[in-house]
């Protein structure tokens, strides 16, 4: 279980580790849904180079596709991005707890010495 | 990954803050996140210098952070490694992340940013010198916000 959610951020941020995946999922963040050749149309490279980081993202939970006729149209998907803001939010947890310790110690200290000086 | 970032003003001045950061004493002040004690705590604030802290939290849960000190700038900044060598977060574990303390003069005192960065591993290392970080964070908090149910 540990391992299975250390390996899917691992898979996440690797996936997200190549600049034409990050501008597709920027893209999409934006725009909601787009059509693929709508997704390709700013990329230099040719559709089906497209089409394989689409793999990657989809592999990864990132996007989903959904075919409407004939168009496929491609959405960002939320799930692997709420692992990260667990992770996030655990990790805030953690340091406002610790900060409300820090400053009542450090507030101490700091009456001490100036106690001390007067 | 991306990163978590916090902000307090403390009524101490910087010199004050940044012992009670760095020295084991300090440490052991503040390292456990509840009410639980702190086990043992030793720190060699220096570059290249380590520390080690166990706590328990109040659940009765012990856990153990290590790490090294990779910059110093006395009392501004301080950026050190960070890993939980026992218990901790699952997914941090065997894991270094990265921390960095910021110390700014205030009227009132010091106002304290903590940054701490869960590098997971390369690509998100690459990904987080490339300032895609923010982004992610970004982008992780407006489908947080969007609140769509939880599938799992």
């Amino acid at each position: 279980m540990v391992n299975d959610m250390s390996q899917r951020l691992d898979r996440l941020f690797s996936a997200l580790g190549d600049p034409t995946r990050r501008a597709i999922v920027a893209r999409l963040a934006r725009d909601d849904a787009l059509s693929v050749s709508e997704l390709a149309a700013p990329f230099e490279i040719k559709l089906p180079a497209v089409m394989k980081h689409l793999d990657i993202l989809e592999e990864v939970g990132l996007i989903r596709r959904a075919k409407q006729g004939r168009t496929v149209t491609v959405e960002l998907s939320p799930r692997p991005l709420r692992t990260a803001m667990d992770w996030m939010q655990r990790c805030e947890r953690i340091w406002e707890g610790r900060l409300d310790r820090l400053a009542r110690f450090a507030e101490k200290k700091e009456r001490e010495s100036q106690e001390r000086n007067e | 990954m991306s990163e978590m970032t916090c902000v307090r003003r403390i009524a101490a001045r910087p010199s004050t803050v940044f012992d009670a950061l760095t020295t084991a004493e300090g440490m052991a002040s503040w390292w456990c996140p509840d009410d639980g004690p702190v086990l043992s705590a030793a720190s060699d604030p220096k570059v290249g210098g380590r520390f080690r802290v166990r706590f328990r939290k109040v659940n009765g849960s012990e856990h153990e952070c290590a790490g090294e000190f990779l910059e110093i700038e006395e009392p501004r900044r301080i950026v050190m490694s960070y890993e939980w060598t026992s218990g901790g977060v699952p997914e941090e574990r065997e894991r270094v992340s990265r921390v960095e303390l910021r110390l700014r003069l205030i009227d009132t005192g010091t106002e304290l940013t903590v940054i701490h960065a869960g590098l997971y591993n390369e690509a998100s290392a690459r990904n987080h010198s490339a300032g895609w970080g923010a982004a992610l964070d970004k982008l992780v908090r407006r489908f947080a916000a969007s609140n769509s149910p939880h599938p799992e």
